[in-house]
């Protein structure tokens, strides 16, 4: 099986849903001849030529709203932000337009489109090129919003999104593009939109995250293992709508439950998880619900110490599930 | 008959009659509309009047078989040319469950109806030019001959949306026409308080594109204005601007009063070039429409906005539990 980096699987699952279907196309900015400027369409211009690879104008809401349109005559858009911090422009297409079409039409129109966007910290971005967005679109029904952990995962929900008939935001970590790498089948598969995944068999202590964040568990799960500490490690995946199934059943599994985000603590996804298993699980935790987030800060600092100090890392992970283990 | 204005547009007398058929229709029912708003009918309406030619014109430049249109709240006459009926617009003012635009979810003016190629509104303004412009990038790529047809208010055209979708129409070279319905007021703030530059039309040169601004009044330079603006597009000539200028005859909505921010005066001169009346003395005087043919049409018009307001009124609401369907697919 070939082992490819987490942004190789994305371009893999470009290239081979355009393949598939000629009604795939991407647009965004960069995405052609330069091949994105994390290169995540590299060699698609080449492949597809300048009409599936479109360079748009720098201007976000048209690369969601022309998108959408497109999507709405029943083409496959992909569209590409350039990093996340910068969907803001598009959150009027993204919320009013996207997320309502189906519902607002009673079901005659939809919008199909896959909105791809670099998130996360840990790079040197500062403020505007290392924010978690996606706590701004994890309340409006009609939008589904995937955060794939490895490279395995991101082909098969990156073929998924773009197959969905609904719209869907796909954050793609930019510090796991190149640091994570691991085995992805060549076979054409897909993985189920809205479920999650259990990344790790445990019994002593839930941890339930997504994203970059899952691999910091795992590394501390490792660590801690030998201690003794057996972590169970839930990874959403689909972080809206939520797997209530799934995170009842990891909650309930060890009775102690983590919950990790590389977001601001106050209003992110994790809330949300929290209140889920606050009204399901009462009588079967044995310790309160703890939380390892962001701090509630705007966004993160350049300067390297400020940058560390905001960032989740496998050592502050390592520490919170220490703590609640011992508990 | 060949010296009319029509006819060297190559429009038979039948067509124009239709066009005004089409115009009045859509007065009736917004009045009627309106009627059954202050007898505590319905909610709410938000008007075409005073836009009607502009909106009927357009239409019948464009290819009503295969073209897509995205209008706007007040685009009555665009809908019902497309396709859209009397008894439709009347379910939807209803909000009734058999509403084609939303199912009763929306309020009326938000247009919406896959098999007549209309695309679903919002109420956020502007947001439905880049989706024409996506339309009309995906007829480039299928190599489809069909266009699609956007409009505005003038207001609408200072968002963002506006600048962004343009620049990408011109840049890209789409087939998509964009129409602004200039009706001089955006709820109560007036045109030059609006528009920096002397026309809405002037801003297609920084998108490449030509704007002209025409009489929003008169149908058939509208129609002209349109049927070129199409020819362009299906050419492969790329996008066009077009700034049709009228007035808007009654209150922003049934919610507004207009009294507050403008002269009685000024509303009563702009009613003396109301296009109802002036293409009506355009028909007449070209003796198309004789007093049998005007009696009948106003007979039928009545018959059906009646028949509509009845179906409607009687026709059920969604289930309430119903509100839970189709934010997904299903």
């Amino acid at each position: 099986m070939p082992v490819m980096s987490y942004i190789q699987a994305v371009t893999t699952a470009l290239r081979e849903e355009m393949h598939r279907d000629e009604k795939v196309f991407v647009l965004g900015e960069d995405v052609g001849k330069k091949g994105g400027v994390f290169r995540a369409t590299d060699g698609l211009y080449d492949e597809f030529g300048e009409h599936r690879v479109l360079d748009t104008p720098l201007a976000e809401s048209a690369i969601a709203g022309v998108g959408i349109g497109a999507a709405m005559y029943g083409m496959r858009p992909v569209a590409e932000m350039q990093f996340a911090d910068f969907i803001m422009p598009a959150v009027n297409q993204i919320i009013s337009e996207a997320a309502k079409m189906r519902y607002r039409s009673n079901n005659d129109w939809d919008a199909p489109i896959t909105i791809r966007a670099p998130y996360g910290g840990g790079v040197h971005g500062a403020l505007y090129h290392s924010q978690s967005v996606e706590s701004i679109f994890a309340n409006q029904p009609g939008l589904k919003i995937v955060i794939p952990s490895t490279p395995y995962d991101v082909k098969g929900l990156l073929k998924a999104a773009i197959r969905d008939n609904d719209p869907v935001l796909f954050f793609e970590h930019k510090r796991a593009y190149r640091l994570l790498k691991g085995e992805v089948p060549e076979d054409d598969y897909v993985l189920p939109i809205g479920k999650a995944d259990v990344k790790r068999e445990g019994s002593d202590i839930t941890i339930i995250t997504y994203g970059l964040c899952v691999h910091f568990a795992l590394q501390a799960a490792e660590k801690l293992a030998e201690e003794g500490i057996d972590a169970h490690i839930l990874d959403l995946r689909t972080i809206y709508p939520l797997d209530q199934e799934a995170i009842i059943e990891a909650a309930k599994k060890t009775g102690k439950v983590l919950l990790i985000t590389e977001d601001n603590k106050e209003g992110s996804i994790i809330g949300e998880v929290a209140a889920i298993i606050a009204e399901n699980c009462l009588f079967d935790l044995d310790a309160p619900i703890q939380r390892l987030a962001g701090p509630d800060i705007p966004a993160m600092p350049y300067a390297p110490t400020m940058e560390k100090y905001f960032m989740v890392n496998p050592d502050k992970v390592e520490k919170a599930m220490r703590d609640l283990a011992e508990f | 008959m060949s010296n009319t204005r029509h006819a060297e547009l190559g429009l038979s007398d039948e067509k124009v009659l239709d066009m005004y058929r089409t115009m009045l229709l859509a007065r009736k029912l917004d009045e009627r509309m309106w009627l059954l708003n202050r007898a505590g009918k319905i909610p709410f309406v938000i008007s075409c009047q005073g836009q009607e030619a502009a909106q009927v014109g357009a239409s019948f430049a464009l290819d009503r078989e295969i073209d897509y249109v995205a209008p706007y709240y007040r685009d009555m006459g665009v809908v019902l040319a497309f396709g859209m009926t009397a008894k439709e617009l009347m379910l939807s003012g209803f909000a009734k469950a058999e509403d084609p635009n939303s199912g009763g979810r929306q309020m009326p003016g938000h247009f919406g109806q896959k098999k007549n190629r209309i695309l679903s509104g919002s109420s956020p303004v502007t947001t439905q030019l880049p989706h024409a412009v996506g339309i009309a990038l995906a007829a480039k790529m299928e190599k489809k001959d069909f266009v699609s047809f956007v409009t505005l208010g003038e207001g609408s055209s200072n968002q963002g949306d506006f600048h962004e979708g343009l620049n990408f129409a011109g840049v890209h070279n789409l087939p998509v026409i964009t129409m602004v319905e200039n009706n001089k007021y955006a709820i109560s703030v007036p045109i030059e308080k609006q528009i920096a530059s002397k026309t809405v039309a002037d801003r297609a040169v920084s998108y490449g594109m030509p704007g002209v601004t025409i009489d929003g009044n008169d149908p058939l330079a509208v129609y002209e204005a349109v049927k070129e603006a199409r020819e362009r597009a299906v050419n492969g000539e790329g996008p066009s601007l077009i700034e049709a200028v009228s007035y808007r005859l009654t209150a922003h909505s049934s919610d507004d009063d207009d009294r507050t921010y403008r002269e009685s005066e000024e509303v009563e001169e702009a009613r003396k070039k109301d296009s109802i009346i002036t293409f009506a003395a355009y028909l007449k005087e070209v003796g198309i429409l004789t007093e049998e043919v005007e009696k009948e049409i106003n007979k039928s018009i009545t018959d059906i906005v009646n028949e509509a307001t009845d179906y409607a009124e009687n026709a059920p609401y969604a289930e309430a539990e119903s509100a839970l369907k189709y934010v997904y697919e299903e």
